[in-house]
């Protein structure tokens, strides 16, 4: 029987917390009264991962069973989640492929022949031929792939995209032109936090930046509160719309999984358990891994972070009608995250790891680290955010990891030029995401290289931009004072100088509230 | 009898400072420099239209350092001769009358030696005005000598006097400082830069460099040009207040020009092997006003196809592959002329953008020292950038 997640109140019994900062962690003491807010541990998986795929298949909600909707000459579209999820990349067999098997079977008994398979990757970069492979697996990728059968979504092939519309909003929808002349469109998700699946899966995932740049803008980001709560999210609410017009077009067959919080593997689940319940051996773990990473140079500790692989459970598959789905989905996916919080305090703290949705196999840049803490983080809330109007964040992350010119080329111009002129997202946005947006170089990075579109860093601090609306102070302990000020941040090297300089906004003992995650949890705040 | 600081030819002392006179500039400045300060007769006046000058202040040039530092090519041992009182930035009073000029006028010179100053017919350059160009520069009742400074028979302006030629002589207006009027020689070249460049309306210019050179280039850009974005390349932090207050659109650190250039040009980047990245694309413009090998191939490769590349520094030897591939036009600029595109002399041009505040500022930050102090001034100019000067000048009038 799993805990749920809880609350602690330091008190003069509490052991040294651990706190995530990039490639490493540290142990941090925290003052007398801090709340930590420990994630829920992992809920049960499902016995038979098989059984529960073909079950979901053979008994959709508010949909006919999967192979009712196949037939022969169909062209069927098979789109799938890239590696932005999930986080830490899961141990082979991704769910995705194991699914998509079951699809592919039922589609080759039904005779249908017109398959491609599509990472709906939007703006991200394109996945490499291994990270398409781990996804989809070896048999999958070696029927697929050779044939140009099994790609990545190119949002800017306008010969490959179809404009559905606009909603009564005014959005475009403009998405992949064979996803959406398809006959049935298989959408296999995964549903790590409560911001993915849904509509956002199809909408986003299948989308260029005609229709991105309606919900992924400075105005829509900072009313959305929060992204994991799609009912009080503006992003998500010009989503649905979007979800709904593409549904009256093409039939939508969602796939929603759900993963427990087994998100370390062995040689590290002493992060995954809770200090004061550290076993002899989990010490001695945690001790050889700190000496370890304290010796080793960075490219190593890189090497020994981003190599790891996550045992995940499956916790829930559900297929069928998307609403009908997601809602299923956003039940288990609360069931894993949840911790119910009373109450804001003055100041919010966080450790940023070394790992966020863009930079798996790449590095985690300044920028990065800010989406991390102050997007995902500082908005995995229900209610209200755990840190009163007005309050401080302070984050951990040592800001020096530097850009990956592969991965990231218009995040290091983004940083230099446009954060050097301004921080504040609508003015950026303003100025510079059309440029950034349309730039030829950038586009031919995306489309050729690995690189992620040249507007993807303007989102990255969209993704913030809630959390600069609602705090005061953010001041990163052990952060490269540099980065941080071109940040508009400041840097502390303890935590105590931290809560010093945040001292002129929240006073000389404030409430402060520590997020021990990773696992992941969503503060639900009352 | 005249203190002057003279160039002698000294082979050790030239192949030591051209082995490791970059890396070690001080080492210049020490041991290693071919000059040396020395007691001499002062120049003679002996033919008509030339007198005699008492200088009061003369600007150590990058041209200067070159020369002393063995930098500078062999190509150019043909029109210098040795030994030679260097100094080619002169403000200085006439001792005697000089046709219309009477004794005491403070005059900067133009400091090449045309034809005119040679007693010869005029070349097909200097009948035109384009005196840079003069083709007599080794002919004549002088020795051979490119400018005054580089000329064994006018001595130069790191003297207490020299000789000059009337038409060299530009009056300084009443009201001007020294160190203003130092600048006009320097702003005379930047003029010549900035119309030898060929700017059309709104093209996009790119200035690597941003000492005295690249400043003022930058300067006679905005404002003798239609140049639309002027991106200066900055290393220190005064360099870049200074290049924004003389009309950079931009300023970027050297690391990364190429990068700000793409995006601002949304040019393709490409990295071939063991060798820096270039574009595909880029401005219309590029002015080397470093002279150094980075410097140039930065302006080569940054600059679009068709477009042009304005070596204003007296550029070192770089890879051209860029000029062959991307049909760039390669355009020489040496000195000023005394007849520009559209008419009137660079010094003209170069007297009205003296007279800005943007340079009347600058030109109070000058640095000068005696002549018995040559060892620091040289440490001093070596390192302007880093210590935030952009002029360093000899007052011979201190030297005792």
């Amino acid at each position: 029987m799993s805990r749920p997640g809880f609350v602690l109140e330091v008190d003069d019994r509490t052991p040294p917390m651990i706190v995530h900062e990039g490639l490493g962690f540290r142990l941090e003491s925290f003052p007398l009264g801090t709340r930590v807010v420990y994630p829920p541990e992992s809920i049960p998986a499902v016995p038979d991962v098989d059984e529960a795929i073909q079950h979901a298949l053979l008994n959709p909600l508010d949909s006919e069973p999967l192979p009712a909707l196949l037939r022969p000459g169909m062209r069927l579209t098979i789109a799938f989640d890239d590696l932005s999820i999930p986080l830490p990349t899961m141990k082979a067999p991704d769910i995705r492929g194991r699914i998509i098997e079951a699809v592919l079977t039922m589609a080759a008994e039904a005779g249908v022949d017109d398959v491609k398979l599509i990472a709906a990757n939007a703006l991200h970069r394109r996945m490499t031929a291994a990270e398409l492979k781990h996804i989809v697996g070896e048999r999958v990728f070696r029927s697929f792939y050779p044939q140009g059968d099994l790609y990545n979504f190119d949002a800017e092939d306008r010969d490959e995209l179809t404009h559905l519309g606009t909603t009564e909003k005014g959005e475009d929808i403009e998405i992949s032109k064979r996803a959406a002349e398809s006959d049935l469109l298989v959408y296999v998700n995964v549903n790590l936090v409560a911001m993915d699946g849904g509509h956002k899966s199809v909408g986003i995932g299948l989308a260029s930046y005609k229709s991105l740049r309606h919900h992924h803008n400075a105005k829509t980001m900072v009313h959305s509160r929060s992204f994991m709560d799609h009912k009080h999210s503006e992003m998500h609410h010009s989503a649905w719309r979007m979800g709904r017009i593409i549904k009256d077009t093409v039939k939508v067959f969602q796939i929603e999984t759900t993963l427990n919080n087994d998100v370390f593997p062995s040689s590290f689940s002493f992060l995954q358990k809770r200090e004061w319940e550290w076993s002899v051996k989990d010490q001695a773990s945690m001790l050889g891994v700190r000496r370890g990473l304290s010796v080793a140079p960075p490219k190593l500790k890189h090497k020994m972070f981003h190599d790891m692989r996550s045992v995940y459970g499956l916790t829930g598959v559900n297929a069928g009608e998307v609403e009908a789905v997601h809602e299923k989905t956003l039940e288990k996916v609360h069931a894993q995250h949840s911790v119910e919080v009373n109450g804001q305090s003055d100041v919010l703290v966080m450790g940023v790891p070394y790992l966020g949705p863009y930079n798996v196999n790449s590095s985690m840049n300044p920028i990065l680290a800010a989406c991390m803490g102050l997007g995902y983080y500082f908005n995995s809330y229900r209610g209200q955010p755990v840190v009163r109007k007005g309050g401080a964040v302070i984050l951990y992350h040592p800001l020096d990891e530097g850009f990956n010119q592969l991965h990231h080329p218009s995040y290091v111009d983004f940083y230099e030029e446009v954060l050097a002129e301004s921080t504040d997202p609508a003015v950026v946005g303003e100025k510079y995401e059309q440029q950034f947006a349309q730039d030829p170089w950038y586009i031919h990075l995306y489309r050729t290289s690995h690189a992620y579109h040249g507007v993807h860093p303007f989102y990255m601090w969209y993704w913030i931009a809630h959390a600069l609306d609602h705090v005061d102070e953010v001041i990163w302990v052990g952060g490269n004072r540099k980065a941080a000020a071109r940040m508009g941040f400041r840097a502390a090297t303890t935590l105590q100088d931290a809560l010093e300089m945040a001292s002129g906004t929240v006073g000389t003992s404030p409430s402060i509230t520590y997020l021990h995650n990773p696992p992941h949890l969503l503060a639900d705040v009352r | 009898m005249i203190l002057a600081l003279e160039m002698f030819r000294s082979l050790p002392r030239t192949a030591v400072g051209k082995a490791i006179g970059t890396r070690m500039p001080g080492i210049l400045s020490g041991y290693a420099a071919p000059l040396r300060l020395v007691t001499i007769d002062p120049p003679k006046v002996d033919r008509p239209g030339w007198a005699r000058l008492r200088t009061r202040l003369s600007g150590i040039c990058g041209s200067d350092l070159g020369a002393l530092s063995g930098q500078t090519s062999l190509y150019f041992s043909a029109v210098v001769s040795l030994p030679m009182v260097l100094g080619h930035e002169v403000v200085a009073e006439l001792l005697e009358d000089c046709e219309d000029l009477p004794a005491g006028t403070r005059v900067v010179l133009d400091p090449v030696l045309t034809c005119a100053a040679r007693g010869v017919e005029p070349c097909e350059n200097c009948a035109v005005g384009q005196t840079n160009r003069c083709s007599r520069i080794t002919v004549g009742h002088l020795a051979p000598g490119l400018q005054t400074g580089f000329c064994k028979d006018t001595g130069g302006g790191w003297g207490q006097q020299l000789v000059a030629h009337r038409s060299q002589m530009h009056a300084v207006p009443e009201g001007w400082s020294d160190e203003q009027a130092l600048l006009m020689e320097p702003l005379s070249c930047a003029v010549h830069t900035a119309l030898r460049a060929g700017v059309k309306h709104n093209d996009r210019v790119l200035v690597s460099g941003a000492g005295a050179v690249g400043l003022f280039a930058t300067l006679a850009l905005r404002q003798l040009t239609p140049a639309g974005e002027i991106i200066v390349v900055a290393k220190h932090k005064h360099q870049r207040e200074l290049a924004a207050e003389f009309g950079a659109t931009e300023v970027v650190q050297p690391d990364e020009v190429l990068r700000r250039v793409r995006r601002s040009t949304g040019a393709f980047q490409l990295k071939p092997e063991y060798s820096p990245a270039y574009l595909l694309g880029g401005v219309d413009v590029a002015v080397d006003a470093v002279g150094s090998k980075q410097s140039l191939e930065t302006a080569l490769n940054a600059t679009r196809a068709g477009g042009r590349v304005v070596l204003s520094g007296m550029p070192a030897a770089a890879d051209l592959s860029a000029a062959w591939f991307r049909e760039l036009e390669v355009v020489g600029t040496y000195a000023s002329s005394q007849h520009e595109p559209g008419g009137r002399g660079a010094f003209e041009l170069a007297a009205e953008l003296a007279e800005l505040d943007a340079v009347v500022r600058l030109s109070k930050s000058v640095a000068s020292y005696p002549l018995h102090r040559w060892r620091e001034a040289l440490d001093h100019a070596h390192a302007a950038g880093r210590l935030g000067t952009v002029k360093v000048a000899f007052d011979p009038r201190s030297s005792q």
